[in-house]
């Protein structure tokens, strides 16, 4: 880890479970050992969902998945080298 | 189940390819995402994109019914659809660089 980055990120994650790039980002959170949580959007009713569009259109306009939030940071799509960069790998 | 996605596979490759419309050459991807299609045919009633959240009203997802509408843009200027499953010869030689596609579809569509 980088100096200063002495505590675990923080890593939400909203992904589709049907969508590749959601697939390969949650596997290569897996694979750097990195706690996060997952919300699979296409798994919730209705109600659920507009409640959680509603908040990721705040996060990334266009709502496409995955969106990556690391701390502060907001990350759109699976883009390996600026998760990697985000999580201090 | 795989021998059906085996068999959606082999069906669809015959029918893109001539069109120009090539499958990743990572296999694994593909079958992946033609998981995802089948789910969302069993879920929806139609084969909505995998990688965006379809509404369950097909009207309305008619853009993004495989293959989108927004195939044809994304792979003539990226040379890969959205999702990576249905790329360009030159893609798939690696004669152009891989980049991640943007989202084409307006966000207005999914409310």
């Amino acid at each position: 880890m980088k100096d200063g980055m002495d505590k675990a990120p923080e890593v939400i994650l909203y992904s589709l479970s049907t969508c590749g790039h959601c697939k390969s980002t949650k596997r290569l959170l897996g694979a750097c050992s990195v706690e996060y949580r997952f919300t699979d959007v296409d798994l919730l009713d209705q109600e659920e969902r507009v409640l959680i569009l509603e908040e990721l259109r705040a996060l990334n306009p266009r709502c496409s998945f995955p969106t990556i939030v690391i701390n502060d940071k907001v990350i759109v799509g699976y883009r390996e080298e600026e998760i990697r960069e985000a999580l201090g790998l | 189940m795989s021998m059906d996605l085996e068999k959606l596979h082999d069906m669809l490759r015959k029918t893109q390819e001539p069109k120009g419309y090539f499958f990743s050459k990572d296999k694994s991807r593909v079958m992946e995402l033609l998981e995802g299609l089948v789910k969302n045919k069993e879920r929806y009633g139609y084969m909505a994109c995998p990688c965006r959240l379809a509404s369950g009203n097909r009207e309305k997802d008619r853009d993004i019914l495989c293959p989108c509408i927004y195939r044809e843009p994304d792979v003539a200027e990226f040379g890969s659809c959205y999702c990576n499953l249905y790329v360009s010869k030159d893609w798939n030689e690696g004669k152009i660089p891989e980049v991640y596609v943007p989202e084409r579809r307006p966000v207005e569509k999914m409310f």
